[in-house]
């Protein structure tokens, strides 16, 4: 699950890592409140103000921005709080910003230069440990660094029987060349991330940038933080700060009905049991000549209901020019979805575009025989390559 | 006896009484998988199934002397389950359950990393040795007793494998499911190894998915000590980037975890690559020259 700046600034902050102070706003008046109130705690001369949206790159789109007055903060928080943003990551639709982040300059001018950092906590699949990732290069899309200057990416690996330790905090502070107040200061902040990392079970943080000011603090500035979702039963406090706004209306519906639904750009929908065979199916479809227009796991319990609430959701799409469900029997019996489909079909009217039904496995035949005999305009498939190759004569 | 399960598995089931536990007990050993026990905390000393119940690992290694143990308690406590059958000695442990928290699974493998077992999962159908003994929730009729080895981090895509071998007239050594989580017990690479020491085994079928570097490792192993033919499928071509794709470990992340840097890196080490999941097994009966 991922949670907003602000929301992941204020989960870091209650750990000691220290932040870019800042207070949310949703209107242009609450922007100057804030912006005023800010300057009372902090002393900020200026103020950033951040488009609240779960995707990155939201700089590029024009969702961040400086103000030096309060009228400057009235006029910016209002272009930008219910302005739809395009960003490198969220598609040309965009999406549309509901909240903002009045936040303190921490680049304010002093004895020293401001340097940016970029820092991350993952896990690292391959040793099933958690790692640091560490550039000098912050501010930038860590990717092209990692492409072009790999040797300036550092990582450092968290050994679980014994958690980070203080030799390799300092080791992360050498390597981003500090030294002095902004060493220590440095050293600290690993600590207080990691710790923050493990006890809210997260599994990603990306820190981009960290910043070392001009008075050498160390200061988080960005934060994007996303929560393991099999673990949200321990942490109700952030369940609580899912907002649904940010996902899609069709998956969370999806959700609710325990299907895992991921909306995609192509014709064809498709309806599976089991996550690999539905990515399978998807990649059929791409064979077969169409384009998928979602991954539809209906997991290990499809009967009736299930299949009808997969169809309903595949349906809502405009996009989709024929359905193919594909499911492999094991406990789930083929002849109980095959009734399901049939249901379904008459249960919801007009369905006007091609379906092809492919059931193999526990009462293959009987589900087949099913589908054949209801009179509906379906097509029934038992082996996996007529399900292709029936795909290719519909969208023909 | 093919590899991991057969005719000598003794195999305990933890979450023995729930109902998961309980229906795919009955399965196993309607297959004629020899269970001799099971464990339920706070129900030690009854019986179910014919078979007794224990409150630990620990007491049912003393009384029934399991070599394997399938897990399926909540998420929640499966790791605790985990640890628990290892620290009893059991030499197999294969988790059914799906989850189980990324740290929870993190401490698990390295509570494991210095005890002398070997973990199936978790996320996973579980392991099969066709006509010998069933350790998972796969269904039982589809698999034949045969030559070919089918190592897959999924469940329904291993049983359209596991069906396509059967009708192009092989049967299987054994199937494992090495599940679909992040950090897993078995690799496909540990699974690989199993298959080209296995004397019963002829020819490999590897399925994986998008996410992660575990087949690009099994593919250098193949080109490196691989002594029989290896089919291999990557699903999840058509999956955007970022995206999770039902399983917590089939997301993404950068180049070289797509199926395309996958299957290049497959065929370059010598595996028969298909893209297509369709003919998966019409290209193992090329391979190793069954007429199908």
């Amino acid at each position: 699950m991922n949670v907003h700046e602000y929301q992941g600034k204020e989960i870091l902050k209650s750990f000691g890592v220290t932040i870019q102070e800042g207070i949310v706003a949703e209107t242009a008046d609450q922007a100057v409140q804030a912006a005023k109130d800010l300057q009372e705690q902090t002393g900020t001369k200026m103020w950033v103000i951040k488009a609240q949206i779960h995707a990155g790159g939201r700089g590029k789109g024009g969702g961040v921005k400086l103000a030096k007055t309060l009228e400057e903060v009235k006029i910016i928080a209002g272009e930008i709080i219910g302005m739809q943003l395009v960003t490198p990551q969220t598609g040309p639709e965009g999406k549309k910003v509901n909240k903002v982040l009045i936040a303190e300059d921490v680049y304010y001018p002093g004895d020293s230069e401001v340097e940016e950092y970029y820092m991350s906590v993952l896990l690292n699949r391959d040793t099933g440990r958690n790692i640091i990732m560490y550039s000098t290069e912050g501010g930038m899309d860590i990717e092209k660094v990692a492409a072009e200057t790999p040797h300036l990416i550092f990582k450092e690996e968290i050994d679980p029987k014994v958690g980070l330790q203080g030799f390799q905090c300092r080791k992360i502070a050498y390597n981003l060349g500090l030294s002095g107040k902004s060493f220590k200061e440095m050293t600290k902040f690993v600590a207080s991330l990691y710790k923050a990392y493990d006890a809210t079970d997260s599994s990603l943080f990306e820190i981009n940038p960290v910043i070392k000011a001009s008075d050498d603090r160390i200061i988080d500035v960005d934060a994007k933080v996303a929560i393991d979702d099999n673990a949200l039963y321990r942490h109700p406090e952030y369940e609580a700060m899912r907002d649904k706004s940010e996902e899609d209306p069709t998956e969370v519906e999806a959700g609710e009905n325990d299907l895992n639904y991921v909306k995609l750009d192509g014709n064809v929908g498709c309806m599976v049991n089991g996550a690999g065979l539905a990515m399978a199916t998807m990649d059929i479809i791409k064979l077969s000549g169409g384009d998928p227009a979602n991954f539809l796991d209906v997991g290990g319990a499809a009967n009736a209901e299930t299949v009808e609430a997969g169809f309903r959701i595949i349906l809502k799409d405009p996009n989709v020019k024929a359905i193919l469900i594909n499911i492999f029997g094991g406990i789930v019996r083929c002849d109980k979805v095959a009734e399901g489909v049939v249901a379904a079909y008459k249960n919801i009217p007009d369905i006007s575009i091609p379906i092809i039904v492919r059931l193999q496995g526990t009462n293959a035949e009987e589900g087949k025989k099913i589908i054949d005999d209801s009179g509906l305009q379906v097509h029934s498939a038992i082996l996996l390559q007529d399900a292709a190759d029936k795909v290719s004569e519909v969208l023909a | 006896m093919s590899i991991l399960v057969g005719k000598n598995s003794k195999v305990l089931v933890q979450g023995f009484t729930g109902g998961e536990g309980t229906f795919h007990a009955t399965q196993m050993i309607e297959y004629g998988t020899k269970l001799v026990g099971g464990v339920t905390p706070n129900k030690g000393g009854q019986t179910h199934l014919d078979l007794p119940v224990f409150n630990t690992v620990a007491d049912a290694v003393t009384e029934v002397k399991p070599n394997v143990s399938i897990i399926f308690v909540p998420p929640a406590f499966a790791a605790d389950a985990i640890m628990e059958a290892a620290e009893s000695g059991i030499a197999l442990i294969v988790c059914i359950s799906e989850g189980i928290p990324t740290k929870d699974m993190i401490m698990v493998k390295a509570y494991l990393s210095d005890r002398e077992c070997r973990l199936v999962g978790p996320n996973c159908p579980g392991v099969i040795t066709p006509g010998e003994a069933k350790v998972g929730i796969m269904p039982a009729f589809i698999h034949k007793p045969g030559r070919i080895g089918i190592v897959s981090r999924s469940g329904t895509l291993t049983y359209e494998a596991v069906d396509q071998v059967t009708k192009a007239g092989m049967g299987q050594s054994s199937c494992i499911g090495i599940g679909g989580d992040p950090i897993i017990g078995t690799t496909t690479k540990d699974a690989i190894e199993l298959f080209m020491n296995d004397p019963d085994t002829d020819g490999i079928v590897m399925i994986g998915e998008i996410g992660g570097g575990m087949e690009a490792e099994a593919a250098y192993y193949v080109k490196e000590h691989g002594t029989k033919p290896v089919v291999g499928f990557i699903a999840g071509q058509t999956a955007p980037k970022g995206r999770r794709m039902g399983h917590a470990g089939a997301i993404v992340g950068g180049s070289s975890d797509t199926a395309e840097a996958k299957m290049k890196i497959m065929t370059e080490c010598g595996i028969h690559v298909v893209e297509s999941p369709a003919i998966i097994g019409k290209k193992m009966a090329e391979v190793v020259g069954v007429l199908a």
